[in-house]
């Protein structure tokens, strides 16, 4: 296993105060929570700042710690030294805490290996029962899903006890239905799915939908965005042009005169509301005027012809130019 | 590694899901107490006016009160610094995805002669 420089990770020095390291710990925190970062690696980040600090914050656990002496740089492999944790105290973590920390971490202070002793084996707390922990985990799905619903394979690596009480991972498929009309950030919760109990009930598990970048469409809610190119004569002259939009192709009718960025909506054609009196979205088309190239000469005389026909034109009298 | 395959249906956590105050505290394992504390700060919002025991709360504020709580023991916040910090991320969210909307909307970018 690779050994963790925990000062480096809270980015304090070893002789550090127990009030620099609190300090350092609770701006690492707030930097990257999972609720406030979006930062790709915000959730890992996390837990290897809290694991630090839950070495650091007890000077117990610190001094253990700085007993493995000064010669390790992060990422080194790590074996512990014979009698590492022989003393060991009873230090107390939640599973799904203990789930979280490394192996590296497991090997000096318990935990993963089922030395830390979490209740279970233990009698002082055999009348000891505990609900399971909440866990949520991220499901990216198409725009196409979330508006005809689907239904999607889950591998889910969850902690749970075995006989002993000891932690283990274990791998799990989960068939889930996502229903449709979900929108971004919505949360599916999965009850009795999350982390074990210990002589309770497990915990839940929440999917949070993020939507995959689609190449037509921009969600917002369940308002659709798309662009719609047009020709410079159908939005001069009005026309009847075919849409995308997620339940099919449908007819739009261009008012003539129109110009580019104009929006046009199409109503409840956006994600569905999904039920009985649940409205749907709609879907917003922006209209952009495309010219066609100019691939011949025929096409370059036609452009002439409208550089003669509309002279006086001035497209940035806005601008005062 | 042990593997299992279940076939499984969750509940959308919605603006129309609407669960009562006692589902509230189960699914977020905290007291009445805390909840109502979380309501007078304005962190939820139930649907239901009227005395706590008839409060309703749609499904969005189901993850309103998970995300408060895992921000005040996380972070160690209080109830008001709760209450701001999830406005603010509210904010940040509509931001983000007002951002990426726009940039997809400006599409690329040439180097003008």
């Amino acid at each position: 296993m690779e050994y963790k420089d925990y000062y480096k990770i809270l980015g304090v020095a070893r002789d550090a105060s127990q009030d620099d390291i609190k300090r350092a710990y609770r701006k690492l925190a707030r930097k990257y929570h999972p609720d406030v970062s979006k930062e790709t690696d915000a959730e890992a980040r996390f837990k290897e700042v809290n694991e630090a600090n839950e070495v650091l914050k007890d000077p117990a656990k610190r001094a253990e710690y700085d007993a493995l002496g000064t010669g390790w740089h992060a990422g080194d492999e790590f074996r512990p030294p014979p009698g590492a944790g022989a003393h060991r105290r009873e230090y107390d973590f939640s599973p799904e805490e203990a789930a979280h920390f490394s192996d590296f971490f497991s090997s000096i202070f318990g935990g993963g290996g089922g030395m830390g002793g979490f209740g279970g084996a233990r009698g002082a707390r055999d009348d000891f029962r505990r609900r399971g922990t909440d866990q949520t985990a991220r499901i990216r799905i198409s725009l196409e899903d979330a508006y005809h619903g689907a239904s999607r394979q889950l591998r889910l690596d969850v902690p749970e006890f075995d006989n002993s009480g000891h932690v283990q991972t274990r791998s799990r498929t989960l068939n889930v239905r996502i229903p449709a009309g979900i929108t971004e950030g919505q949360q599916i919760r999965l009850a009795g799915q999350g982390g074990p109990g210990l002589g309770g009930e497990p915990g839940d598990l929440f999917l949070e939908v993020e939507f995959e970048p689609h190449p037509i469409y921009r969600c917002e809610g369940r308002d659709i965005d798309v662009r719609l190119p047009i020709s410079p004569w159908e939005a001069a002259l009005g026309a009847t042009v075919p849409v995308p939009t997620l339940g099919g192709t449908v007819s739009l009718k261009i008012p003539a005169g129109s110009q580019s960025n104009q929006r046009l909506r199409l109503k409840g054609r956006g994600l569905p509301g999904g039920g009985s009196t649940k409205t749907a979205g709609d879907a917003f088309v922006q209209l952009e005027i495309v010219n066609p190239p100019t691939v011949d000469d025929a096409a370059r005389t036609a452009y002439e012809e409208l550089s003669k026909r509309f002279g006086a034109f001035n497209p940035r009298a806005k601008l005062g130019v | 590694m042990v593997q299992r395959q279940t076939s499984i249906e969750g509940v959308l956590l919605d603006e129309h899901t609407i669960v009562s105050i006692t589902e509230l505290t189960q699914v977020c394992g905290v007291d009445i107490e805390q909840v109502r504390l979380m309501v007078s700060e304005g962190v939820l919002q139930p649907t239901n006016g009227a005395q706590p025991e008839k409060w309703r709360f749609t499904g969005i504020e189901v993850r309103r009160a998970r995300r408060a709580l895992r921000l005040q023991r996380d972070l160690d916040l209080n109830l008001p610094g709760t209450a701001l910090a999830l406005e603010l991320i509210d904010e940040l969210e509509h931001l983000r995805r007002r951002v990426r909307s726009l940039e997809q909307l400006l599409g690329g970018v040439r180097d003008g002669e």
